[in-house]
Order: C-alpha cells, then sequence, then structure tokens
C-alpha cells in the first residue's frame, strides 16, 4: 500500500484552515494591519469594525447577542475563564456556594479547572457517565442537591463525538439555581447550538472547525447576567474580560469560519455522516468484532472503534500515513489509553484496542477507502 | 494614511506573511503524535529556536502565550506566588492589573527608575520586581541590567516586560539578569494573538490557563501553530535601525518638546508634547490629515485617560499634551516628512486659536 501522502482523519483534534478562512484573514494580516484598539485613527477603527462584525457572525451561530460573545485565545482559555472566573466572582461577592460539578469525561482543561478550585476551598463533583457516555439526570439533580455554583457539561464529546442533551442538563441546573457553562469546542459548526435552551456560558474555538489556532471566544449570558472574574487583566478589552491586543485577523477567521458553518453545517453534516457510515460498514465488515464506542446520538464526522485483538498503536505504527488518534491531542507524547474510554466502562485492554476516527469537510472517497483497506490488510495481517 | 503608530501594533514583516503561509498548509494539531501533527509540531520548535536564539537562551526557556498581556500575568502569577510585589511607575496595564497593589519605583523626569529608591525597597521580605526593558509610551529604556544585580543581591526576582523591546533592540536575556521575559510577536512585525515568556532554567511551572499539560506544563491549550511560525520568522530578522528617522522627525516637530530626550530610549519612538494643546486634538487633527498616531497605549479602545507614564514622570500639565509617535519598521523619509508637513500645519492652526 503505498503511503506517500498524509491522510488527515483526525478533524477532532484540530481542522485545515478552509481556503475561504484563509482568504478573509490574509488582508488583516498585511495590508490593514491596524491595532483594534486604536480607536484614534481610521486603521484602528477599520479592524475594530472587522473584529466586530466577526463578532457577529460567531453569535449567531451560538444563538447570543454579539456582545455576549468574547473572544479569548482558544477554548482551553475559555474554560479556564468561564470555570475560574465563575468561582472567583462568587466568592468576591460573598456567595456561600462552593460546589462545582463537571463529568468524567470532560476535556483534561475543565477537569483541571475544576479540580484546581479545591486549593481555594471550593468542592468539585466529577459525575460518572453511563456506557454511552450520557449523562445521568437523576444523579445530576442528586449532586445539584447540595447548593452548587456551576456545572460544566460538554456539548460535544471529544474522543466519542457524543451529543449530550444540553436543553435537559440545563433544565436540571436551572431548577437548582446554579449557572450552566458548556464546553462547546467540538460542537460549534457540527450540530445547531442554542444558548436560549439555558446556557450561561459556552466555550467555542475556531481551529475545530475550519478556522485558525489561537482564537476562541466565550459566551458570556446578558440576561439574566452571567457573572465571571478575568483570569489575566490589563488593558481592559473585552468588557475587561479578557485583556490583551485582538489578533484582527485570527478573529476576522473565527467569524468567516462561523458563517460557513451557519450557511452549510446542515448540509456537510448529512455528506459527512453519510461518508462515516460507509466507512464504519467497511469496517464492520472486514473486521468481525469491532466494535463502537458511544451512542448513535454522535457528531458527524466522529467514530470511535474497539479493534478486537490488536492494539491502536500496534495499528497506528503499521499505517504511519493515517492520521488518526487514541483520544486528545493535548500534551501525550506517549499513545495512552483514553480515560474518557475508560470512565465509559471499557477495561484498560479495550480502551488500548480503540481508536478515534475524524472524517471531515476535506475529506475525499479516496481517503476513505483507503483507510477501509488499511483497517482490512491490518486485520488480515494479524491474522495470519 | 501614514501610519506611525508602530507601538500599538506593527505592520507585519513578509517574512512572517510567508512562514504562515506555509504554516497554513499544514493540517495538524501541534500535540498530535501522528504525521500531521509532528509536522505542526516541527513549525512550532523550529519558531520556539528561533525566539530562544533571539533571546540567548535554551529553547527550553519559551512558554508561547496568546501575546505580552498573557505573558505578564503569567510571570506574576508564578514567580510572585509568596512574594512581595514591586513595579517601576511606568510599566504596561498588563503588569500593574496583574500586579494590584504593588509598591511602585519612582521615576525621574526621563521615566528612568530611582536606583536608589529601589535599594531601599528590596529590604524586607523576598520580592518580585517587575520593571519594563522599553517603555510604550516614551521608548525610554531601563537600566535592567544593573537592577538585576540590585535584586540578586536582596534576593529578589526579577521579571521584565520586553515587549515594545524585543523587535527594536538586540537583547539577551542572560546578560539582563531576568528571570522571566515576556515578549510579544506583534510588536516585532509578526502576528498579534501570540507571544512567550521566557523563563529562567530555576523557575517553576505554575500555570495560568491549566489543561492539557502544553507547554512543558507552563500553558494549556493547542499552541496557535500558525501566529507562532509568524513570529519564528521574524525573530530571526535584525532589528531595523532607526533612530537617524526619528531624529529626523523630530527636528521637523517646530515647538515640540520631545519627552525623555536625554535618556537611552527606542530608535522608533518619539514622545512630542505640544504646550497648551491638549493631546487627543493633536492626535484628531492628525488624524483628519491622514497621519496615524496616538496619545498613549491602544488597549482600552476610545477611552481618552491621562497617561500614567507621564504623570509618573512629573511633567505636569505636558502629561496631558504629549502624544507618541512611533515608527514601524518600514517607515520612510516620505512618511516623516509627511508627518513634518501635517505637525507644522496643525501647530500653527492651534497654537493660533489658542492664542
Amino acid at each position: 500500500m503505498p503511503a506517500n501522502r498524509l491522510i488527515f482523519l483526525d478533524n477532532q483534534s484540530t481542522t485545515p484552515c478552509d481556503p475561504r478562512v484563509v482568504g478573509a484573514m490574509l488582508p488583516w494580516f498585511s495590508e490593514q494591519f491596524g491595532n483594534p484598539h486604536s480607536a484614534e485613527h481610521q486603521m484602528g477603527r477599520d479592524a475594530e469594525a472587522a473584529v466586530e462584525t466577526a463578532r457577529a457572525h460567531v453569535a449567531a451561530l451560538i444563538g447570543a447577542e454579539a456582545r455576549e460573545v468574547v473572544f479569548t485565545s482558544g477554548a482551553t482559555e475559555s474554560n479556564n475563564i468561564a470555570i475560574k472566573g465563575a468561582a472567583r466572582h462568587a466568592r468576591r461577592v460573598g456567595d456561600e456556594r462552593r460546589r462545582v460539578i463537571t463529568v468524567a469525561t470532560e476535556h483534561k482543561c475543565v477537569l483541571e479547572s475544576v479540580a484546581d478550585l479545591a486549593e481555594d476551598g471550593f468542592d468539585p463533583v466529577v459525575l460518572p457517565v453511563r456506557r454511552d457516555g450520557t449523562l445521568d439526570l437523576d444523579r445530576l439533580a442528586e449532586a445539584l442537591e447540595v447548593p452548587t455554583l456551576l456545572v460544566s457539561v460538554m456539548a460535544v464529546n471529544n474522543e466519542t463525538g457524543l451529543i449530550q442533551d444540553l436543553a435537559g442538563i440545563a433544565a436540571v441546573v436551572k431548577r437548582a439555581g446554579a449557572l450552566f457553562h458548556t464546553d462547546a469546542a467540538q460542537a460549534l459548526g457540527k450540530i445547531s447550538l442554542d444558548v436560549g435552551v439555558g446556557i450561561d456560558l459556552m466555550s467555542v474555538t475556531a481551529h475545530k472547525l475550519y478556522g485558525p489556532k489561537g482564537v476562541g471566544a466565550l459566551y458570556v449570558r446578558r440576561r439574566p447576567r452571567a457573572r465571571v472574574a478575568a483570569l489575566f487583566s490589563g488593558g481592559n478589552q473585552e468588557r475587561g474580560l479578557r485583556s490583551g491586543t485582538l489578533a484582527t485577523p485570527l478573529v476576522v477567521g473565527f467569524g468567516e469560519a462561523c458563517r460557513i458553518a451557519g450557511q452549510e453545517m446542515a448540509d456537510e453534516a448529512a455528506r459527512i455522516s453519510a461518508i462515516r457510515d460507509d466507512l464504519l460498514e467497511r469496517l464492520t465488515l472486514a473486521i468481525p468484532g469491532l466494535s463502537l464506542n458511544g451512542s448513535a446520538v454522535r457528531v458527524a464526522g466522529n467514530l470511535n472503534i474497539t479493534l478486537p485483538r490488536s492494539t491502536a498503536a500496534a495499528f497506528m505504527s503499521e499505517h504511519p500515513e493515517l492520521c488518526i488518534s487514541t483520544g486528545s491531542a493535548c500534551s501525550s507524547a506517549a499513545i495512552e489509553p483514553s480515560y474518557v474510554l475508560r470512565a465509559m466502562g471499557l477495561d484498560p485492554d479495550e480502551a488500548a484496542r480503540s481508536l478515534r476516527i475524524g472524517i471531515g469537510r476535506f475529506t475525499c472517497a479516496a481517503d476513505i477507502d483507503h483507510a477501509a483497506a488499511a483497517f482490512a490488510a491490518f486485520h488480515t495481517l494479524q491474522q495470519a | 494614511m501614514i501610519y506611525l503608530d508602530a507601538n500599538a501594533t506593527e505592520p507585519l514583516r513578509p517574512e512572517a506573511r510567508v512562514a504562515m503561509e506555509q504554516a497554513m498548509a499544514i493540517t495538524g494539531n501541534p500535540s498530535s503524535i501522528h504525521g500531521a501533527g509532528r509536522a505542526a509540531r516541527r513549525v512550532v520548535e523550529d519558531a520556539r529556536e528561533a525566539v530562544a536564539k533571539r533571546c540567548g537562551v535554551a529553547p527550553a526557556a519559551v512558554v508561547f502565550t496568546s501575546g505580552g498581556t498573557e505573558a505578564d500575568a503569567l510571570a506574576i502569577h508564578a514567580l510572585g506566588r509568596d512574594r512581595r510585589l514591586i513595579i517601576g511607575a511606568t510599566e504596561h496595564d498588563a503588569v500593574r492589573a496583574a500586579a494590584y497593589g504593588a509598591e511602585i519605583i519612582p521615576v525621574d523626569a526621563s521615566g528612568v527608575a530611582d536606583m536608589a529608591a529601589l535599594e531601599q525597597m528590596l529590604r524586607g521580605s523576598p520580592a518580585l520586581v517587575c520593571l519594563m526593558l522599553a517603555n510604550n509610551e516614551t521608548g525610554t529604556v531601563q537600566p535592567v541590567a544593573e537592577v538585576a544585580a540590585l535584586c540578586r543581591a536582596a534576593g529578589a526576582l526579577l521579571h521584565v516586560d520586553a515587549a515594545q523591546a524585543c523587535g527594536r533592540m538586540a537583547m539577551d536575556m542572560v546578560a539582563l539578569g531576568a528571570d522571566s521575559l515576556a515578549l510579544s510577536a506583534h510588536k516585532m512585525g509578526g502576528p498579534a494573538g501570540v507571544g512567550a515568556l521566557l523563563v529562567a532554567p530555576h523557575v517553576a511551572p505554575h500555570p495560568l490557563l491549566r489543561g492539557g499539560g502544553q507547554e512543558r506544563g507552563w500553558r494549556g491549550g493547542t499552541a496557535p501553530m500558525m501566529a507562532i511560525a509568524g513570529f519564528g520568522a521574524v525573530a530571526r530578522l535584525a532589528p531595523v535601525e532607526m533612530s537617524a528617522l526619528r531624529d529626523r522627525l523630530e527636528s521637523l516637530a517646530d515647538g515640540a518638546v520631545v519627552i525623555g530626550r536625554d535618556a537611552p530610549r527606542l530608535g522608533n519612538t518619539s514622545c512630542l508634547a505640544l504646550p497648551g494643546v491638549a493631546a487627543q486634538t493633536q492626535v484628531m487633527s492628525l488624524d483628519l490629515a491622514g497621519i496615524a498616531v496616538s496619545a498613549g497605549a491602544a488597549c482600552s479602545s476610545g477611552k481618552v485617560v491621562r497617561s500614567h507614564v507621564l504623570d509618573a514622570m512629573g511633567l505636569g500639565s505636558l502629561a496631558g499634551e504629549a502624544i507618541r509617535v512611533s515608527l514601524p519598521w518600514n517607515a520612510t523619509e516620505a512618511d516623516v516628512d509627511g508627518f513634518g508637513h501635517a505637525w507644522r500645519a496643525m501647530e500653527a492652526r492651534l497654537l493660533q486659536r489658542a492664542a
């Protein structure tokens, strides 16, 4: 099998920048380079106007008002601001509630931000999930019996593609009077999102929806106002919630990515689902005993499979041309079994045999053919 | 439009544009271990090497951040733990906000830190001192190496905000004696959205952004690979010598008081006061004439606040009458002459009205 080009099937780790996004960004790098906070001259004001257009595009994709969108450097920063910021604000105003609830399958940055709060005297609670990765609302309601400040549950899981029932969760959280934060990094532009279902804080990022790395946003509800303290201060940009010069080109690219997603999301999800289902069918036929992790309620591009016998690492070293992963990218220089799958009840051995495949906007039929053939060949090799 | 507001942001240098366009073609997440991820990682690590080399340190010293503000906040969060905070009177708001309640080192009329006062302040419990290498409003360069010696003798740590200095003068972190150093790419002709905190080997990580463990535990989050590529490209470029152009500009600004003229300062920055005319009036007048300058730091959009920098220098009413003219790397003689023309027209008109 020729391995002369890389085949990118890891669209949950990041996505290629859409050429239309690149085109939108380029002028803001060169000719129109003003600092968007320099209101004193035309070049600054032009950059500011471009930032505000982008803000409107991001807001429109989540059903928010533009002024509820705060630009950040990415979802990790947004999650840190939402969780630590809500806690710090509460303490500052003398709020007695100390409980902060999240879920075992969250992204590391949510889990670590919540865990960090213990040092500051908060009461972090990490709820388990069901075998399919969904959160049991009764368990959530039970945890909420202790007065709770914040609940953080991701919209779409980065490893399994599982879509949580945000509206259902929001209803339970609101009944208990807590703030509801959702990490929607994997959901933005993939499924329709509406902060109106009862979301107070929502983290999103550009590079998971064909935008650039280095920019994201935090949605902060205005009415009723969700209050969070800044993580760091300085020039008081972004309504004091996030200081630092905004990266106009990156912000413009984010806005364009959101605009495109708003127009194309429905068609694209149908197309990518069909490709994904086709691949799954071929894999299931080729590899008896292959199992699928997560639920049927999953985002279009995602597959998370467990091989019957071989480890994920063995497959990946046999097929280095296939860019797929065992889980979250983050800092892991080594291939580690996924804590997300472990939380769903897979044993360490099963987790080590599991792989995430992420299909995206630029995945072509030849990529899928190559992947299907690679898995089939690998399976045959293992049988021999 | 003649753009003379480089200290707000520099125009992108073409080398950065080329590097970013190349990086845009790479898909992977620099933290992924597959081929695409490794290609992205290579871009990040090449840039890390370039930034490190520029400042005379090992690549492991470089922690990429979203920019100078985050780098300053991270430095104070990590190095300032359980320490008294002492900051220069003319520090950027990023430092002032992160070190809220800090003791303030006074400065002289040129904006240079008062060493005798600092020496006094260093007596007492262990401190973190924050002193910028070059000021964003006046260009004044601080005697950082001397301050570092005082800090070392007193068991204090030193954080240096080099955001404005890094693209405009050669520097060596070890020679400066800093324990940490903040950089910003867009002030060097690189892209906005990326900066770095350089940390001495003896400083332990204490992240502001948790999650993922990237940047050797110093900063969670996916590295902004494309912007980092641009940062690396400008770090490889030598600073452009601007002082001859700046001197020409100052000679054309009839009636202007040049703030900090006698202090060591950046080659691209002039802080010009026109006695009797509010800074905002000057900025608007020049804006109408097609010249982009500013009345101080860009930051908090639209708000016209008195400059804490000029106030700290004891300039009295002149503090509200000074503008910042900062030459970008690609400024030409014609730009400077255009400024001189607009300035003289403004000066004649405004002073006539004031008279």
